[in-house]
């Protein structure tokens, strides 16, 4: 099982560093990283890994918030994209 | 990996376009529950419904947090309760207070099912349940009630309309000193569907399983962004078809979340309900997906053309995208709910009269709208025949639910707060009914055939 996580926001020093450290408390096996900074704004989509989760998804989601929280964050099941999307 | 401009699309659906899973519904059925005991038969209803739905809004959060989509609202719907009430005697409204304790207990919204059918005649227990709908509404907080009156098959019964008309006026009366709100939740339906998860008409029909899992899904704003970004001159072909897109969408995400629903419940998966469901929030609004398509405002000429296509395409997108689709299915036109309706009717652009045309396109029919405090119960009656018509004659579910705002003037706003929001009383023709509505029997079944 897979999660997708978003972090949107200001760009700033240390973004990846800190979501990455959030996910390797949690036990989140970084999977993929898609990033871009269009102007100063910072858009991230990371793909991990959830099969041996330390925590809840909710948990995970609030570990990434407090680590960046002047930033926009959604964690949330692969699934949402896999029905909404494919066929 | 799954592309980066469809995760966007998603997120911005839901944070910024209100996407949302609008009801998770358990249909329970009450017909083991009944017993010649009328107190027997309200323990073993609380027994049954607590046991079946103890978990239901927890799961439903479970679900929110693991997909991040919200679920706003977790509900009950019930067997019509007047087949209890045949059996058992007694005061309906016991029935309705237990299912109000328990909705309360399990921390639901509503629970509906305080319903009779009575579309062709009334059976033990119907007649002593409707009577008893005002004080059942007024003494309780999460029950919602239904009354179906007419049908394609068995035509109109006309006694049944008369009586919902002075219920419908009496339970506004009870509730007069907290906005009328009895009356938002009591629905009188023609072609009432039996698998309906979105209040306050939900029942469970007699024809559904024992226990079984229904979800509303709800989108207006997610319609009308997409439709923004379309050229002004794009074609109306173009529009339904992008209508269609969309509503496949919403509708995947309702299968996903109904299905993991069942499976974490252990209850069947009954049926996705796609309706575009209005909510007061800006950006919400059906309205304004009318206006998108080239409306000045709602309730314009032009205002059924588009709002029957809107319906058809979201039906068409839906039914693809689900393997079950029931309930009302298509677009709501709730007027105190909706932004934009409210606007309108405030301009005097949408009036009661545009409001019933458009009924006969969409998917339900004259909702929320706010009457003066002085309408006649035959007034009301006849809306209510009027609108059962149009649903009767057109094979389509059509259904009332006005509020007599008793106590105010015209020009007052009735505020309901929260979903149900607010509305301005609108203006009725003040010419009589009474010898049409006094005659009572019934509206024998229309042609099915030789249609013109």
């Amino acid at each position: 099982m897979r999660a997708v996580i978003t972090v949107i926001g200001k760009d700033m020093v240390g973004i990846l560093a800190k979501v990455s450290t959030a996910c390797a408390e949690a036990n989140a096996n970084v999977a993929e990283v898609t990033q871009s900074v269009l102007d100063e704004y910072f858009a991230m989509i990371m793909l991990v890994n959830i099969d041996n989760l330390s925590c809840s998804l909710e948990e995970l989601q609030r570990g990434i918030k407090e680590s960046v929280p002047s930033m926009t964050v959604h964690v949330m099941h692969e699934d949402i994209f896999n029905s909404m999307h494919r066929i | 990996m799954i592309n980066m401009k469809d995760i966007m699309e998603t997120i911005t659906m839901i944070q910024d376009e209100h996407l949302d899973i609008r009801t998770i519904t358990m249909g329970i059925s009450l017909l083991d529950c009944c017993d010649s005991d009328i107190d027997r038969s309200c323990e073993k209803i609380y027994n049954k419904i607590y046991r079946l739905t103890k978990d239901l809004v927890k799961t439903g959060e479970t679900i929110e947090k693991k997909y991040g989509i919200p679920i706003v609202n977790k509900r009950i719907s019930v067997t019509p309760v007047a087949m209890l009430v045949a059996a058992s005697g007694g005061d309906p409204v016991k029935y309705a207070k237990t299912l109000d304790r328990v909705a309360r207990d399990v921390g639901v919204n509503f629970i509906g099912g305080y319903s009779a059918l009575v579309h062709k005649g009334f059976s033990a227990g119907d007649r002593e349940l409707i009577e008893s709908i005002p004080r059942a509404l007024a003494e309780t907080d999460f029950v919602c009630s239904s009354v179906n009156i007419g049908s394609t098959k068995a035509g109109i019964n006309m006694d049944a309309v008369k009586i919902m008309g002075e219920v419908v006026r009496e339970t506004a009366e009870l509730t007069r000193d907290r906005q009328c709100i009895g009356a938002a939740k009591l629905v009188v339906f023609c072609n009432a569907p039996e698998d309906n998860p979105f209040m306050a008409g939900a029942f469970h029909g007699v024809g559904e399983p024992d226990c079984v899992i229904n979800v509303g899904v709800s989108g207006p704003g997610v319609v009308r962004s997409a439709l923004a970004k379309m050229p002004k001159d794009a074609s109306l072909a173009e529009i339904a078809d992008k209508i269609k897109k969309t509503a496949f969408k919403i509708t995947r995400m309702g299968q996903l979340v109904g299905s993991e629903a069942s499976q974490m419940l252990g209850v069947p998966f009954g049926i996705i309900d796609l309706s575009l469901a209005p909510t007061p929030a800006v950006g919400d609004s059906v309205a304004h997906i009318l206006e998108e398509i080239g409306l000045e405002q709602c309730g314009t000429h032009g205002t059924t053309a588009a709002l029957a296509m809107l319906n058809d395409a979201v039906k068409k997108g839906g039914v693809m995208a689900s393997s079950n689709v029931g309930g009302l299915s298509g677009a709501f036109i709730p007027v105190s709910e909706d932004a934009g309706m409210i606007d309108a009717a405030l301009a005097g652009t949408l009036s009661l009269e545009k409001l019933e045309a458009m009924t006969a396109v969409c998917s339900v029919g004259l909702d929320m709208i706010v009457l003066p405090g002085d309408t006649p119960s035959t007034t009301i009656s006849a809306i209510i025949a009027d609108e059962a018509a149009i649903g009767m004659v057109n094979s389509k579910t059509t259904a009332v639910r006005v509020i007599p705002a008793i106590g105010y003037k015209e020009g007052d706003m009735l505020d309901f707060g929260g979903l149900l929001g607010s509305g301005p009383i609108m203006k009725i023709n003040s010419k009589s009914s009474d010898i049409m509505i006094n005659r009572g029997g019934r509206i024998p079944a229309p042609m099915q055939s030789l249609k013109n």
